[in-house]
């Protein structure tokens, strides 16, 4: 029983963690039809970016992982507005070509930590009580899960507060559903765009920071590692939908743990690509329905 | 049906078209000659003993040189049979990989497990080449546009994670699989004879191109390109687009597959990254570098990446690089960025990659000559 309970939690902690890196992608393809491979390296750039920050503010004490997260979100966020204003935007609607911009970006990241970091994983001093853990049901959770599972809750309802209620989130998901009629009524989508990349770099770094307490580590490849699973859930929740990148995001997280505890390890990775290619047959755009 | 019909023949004028005016009976014959002396120098590669600075590692037919003249030339194949899906037919696939794996991996294990014979391994990699492009093709073309290319991703993903978990002892895991040279015929094998692995190699390439160039001069190639075009349209006229790029997915597995085994008789192993979406997305890079769709453009890009490559791995030991600050010396210590970055620039400043360049030259100056080109 206590082992349940810890794979059913542990399970949840890995759909946050997937939901913080996906919910960024979901909104940047529903509303510019872009599939953001750079994305992992927004989440790689936030972890480092953090983990620096950690090393130079040991005066901090305990408020040294707090500011060292918003370190990392607001380079996240820089390093998202940069790259859709300087190299997404001259290639107004030739997806293709964006796509494959992200692609480069992607890669040169990647390499581009390793030259300044090295290859090997660097241990990620969390802070300490992420290391303990509490009793629930006498299973020993380790606490970083409820920090993951916190951070990816406020994430969702603040987006879902910010698509709800606000003139922006009005035209986000009005651009989601129909680019060229927002434009027609002559309100300029393109603004938008910069503000949903920029949320998803910084929702992105904290997917990052939050994945390296999780993971004790930092390495150059994490990103990339994370974002064929992210790709994954936005696929599976229907691209531009909120609510199903969330629900998706659970239900990989799940799987993957699920099967990896009780069939074996490794196998949990194969029936979350096996469940995609599922989804993807009997219902082509999502879980939710929606047509990308 | 005239509508597209028009935009076919648009299309071939505009390949065919002559840079300019006065274009005479010997310049017409350049696409056929000059691709034939290249094939004939490369035959004669093996015997020349000049060396290419900044190119090859040493002399033209040292092992070292033979070797990487060999990898370049698979490279270039399986560059093309990609391109047969995403220059040609317009389908973005990110599973290539898993068409390449099977085919190196598949021999090894036949090779190495099973004791098979040459012949017998050469049988299972054609029925790989066959049976696993019509399987994954028939399934994933259920789905369009991104969904087709994250099903193809999942499919090979699968894949790729059972082949490193190393199911039985069977693929070796991480590790991978080194090909049991005993197996193969003693011209194959050993460092001495890297110009016979050279040949092998020439030979797979000629037979990718002549294959790719076959199909895209007959119906079938004229049905990819309207289903790149547009695909309802192609539906309207009475053809199935699905069973069109069926076809693209089945040649383009096939190349794929023999490219993986003719790769672990090249490297001498297969190991996971035959297997890796990175392999999938270099595939795509090498292709738009080259020119997506344009007739040499992929087997180029295939041949500048894996020497680019090469080179810059070589280029970030060297004392030039140790000598540089900083700021150049750790972006230049890392092949993939210095390959991302090319590629990021071909794709904002080039598009059509390295073979439109040419074209664009030549136009330029015949733009000076005459009106305006269009």
């Amino acid at each position: 029983m206590s082992s349940l309970i810890l794979i059913l939690i542990t399970g949840v902690g890995l759909g946050a963690l997937y939901f913080l890196v996906a919910s960024g992608l979901s909104l940047i393809y529903g509303l510019m039809h872009v599939l953001n491979f750079a994305h992992g390296a927004f989440l790689t750039a936030g972890a480092y970016a953090a983990w620096v920050a950690i090393g130079h503010l040991t005066g901090l004490g305990g408020w040294a992982f707090p500011v060292a997260v918003l370190v990392g979100m607001a380079v996240g966020a820089a390093i998202g507005a940069g790259v859709e204003f300087c190299l997404i935007r001259p290639l107004y609607r030739r997806h293709i070509e964006q796509v494959l911009v992200t692609v480069g970006l992607g890669l040169m990241a990647v390499a581009l930590f390793t030259g300044i970091w090295g290859a090997d994983p660097q241990p990620f001093p969390g802070p300490e009580w992420t290391r303990q853990t509490t009793d629930i049901g006498g299973a020993a959770i380790p606490n970083d899960r409820f920090l993951l599972i916190a951070a990816a809750g406020l994430l969702l309802v603040g987006l879902i507060a910010l698509l709800r209620y606000t003139r922006i989130g009005l035209i986000i998901r009005a651009g989601v559903e129909n680019r060229t009629m927002v434009q027609a009524l002559g309100i300029d989508v393109r603004r938008t765009f910069t503000l949903v990349f920029a949320l998803g770099g910084a929702a992105a770094a904290l997917g990052g920071v939050l994945g390296s307490v999780y993971l004790g580590s930092v390495s150059p490849g994490q990103g990339t590692a994370l974002l064929i699973f992210a790709f994954i859930v936005v696929v599976i929740g229907g691209f531009g939908s909120i609510g199903g990148t969330a629900i998706a995001a659970l239900l990989v997280g799940m799987v993957q743990q699920m099967t990896n505890f009780y069939v074996g390890s490794g196998i949990g990775d194969v029936s979350v690509v096996l469940l995609l290619a599922a989804v993807l047959l009997v219902r082509p755009a999502g879980l939710t329905g929606r047509t990308a | 049906m005239t509508d597209l019909a028009q935009a076919l023949t648009d299309r071939a004028v505009k390949a065919n078209r002559s840079p300019g005016p006065g274009r005479t009976g010997v310049r017409r014959l350049l696409p056929v000659v000059v691709p034939l002396a290249v094939l004939v120098l490369l035959v004669f590669l093996p015997w020349m003993r000049f060396p290419v600075p900044g190119v090859l590692p040493g002399v033209v037919n040292s092992p070292g040189s033979m070797q990487l003249l060999a990898l370049c030339l698979v490279t270039g194949g399986i560059a093309l049979s990609y391109d047969v899906l995403f220059g040609r037919t317009g389908l973005l696939s990110f599973g290539h990989a898993l068409f390449v794996g099977a085919g190196a991996y598949s021999a090894a294990v036949a090779l190495g497990k099973w004791g098979a014979s040459l012949g017998t391994a050469v049988l299972v990699v054609l029925a790989f080449a066959v049976v696993l492009p019509i399987v994954v093709g028939a399934i994933a073309l259920r789905v369009k546009g991104i969904a087709f290319a994250m099903v193809t991703l999942a499919f090979a993903q699968a894949v790729a994670i059972t082949v490193a978990r190393n199911p039985g002892g069977l693929t070796g895991g991480e590790e991978g699989l080194s090909l049991n040279r005993s197996a193969l015929p003693s011209l194959l094998t050993g460092v001495v004879n890297a110009p016979y692995r050279y040949w092998l190699a020439l030979g797979f390439l000629v037979f990718c191109v002549l294959v790719v160039l076959w199909l895209t001069t007959a119906r079938t190639g004229h049905a990819w390109a309207a289903v790149r075009e547009n695909e309802d349209r192609v539906e309207v006229l009475g053809l199935s687009a699905y069973r069109t790029k069926l076809t693209a997915v089945v040649v383009a597995g096939f190349l794929g597959t023999l490219g993986g085994f003719l790769q672990l008789i090249v490297i001498g192993g297969a190991n996971p990254h035959l297997l890796s979406t990175e392999l999938t997305l270099s595939l795509l890079i090498m292709v738009v570098l080259g020119g997506a769709g344009s007739r040499w453009g992929a087997v180029l890009g295939g041949v500048v990446y894996v020497l680019l490559d090469n080179r810059l791995q070589e280029l970030s030991t060297s004392e030039t690089i140790a000598g540089l600050p900083a700021v150049l010396r750790v972006p230049l210590s890392q092949p993939v960025f210095v390959l991302g970055l090319l590629f990021v620039l071909v794709v904002y400043f080039a598009p059509g990659g390295l073979t439109a360049i040419g074209g664009r030259v030549r136009r330029w100056f015949a733009g000076r000559h005459a009106a305006a080109p269009k």
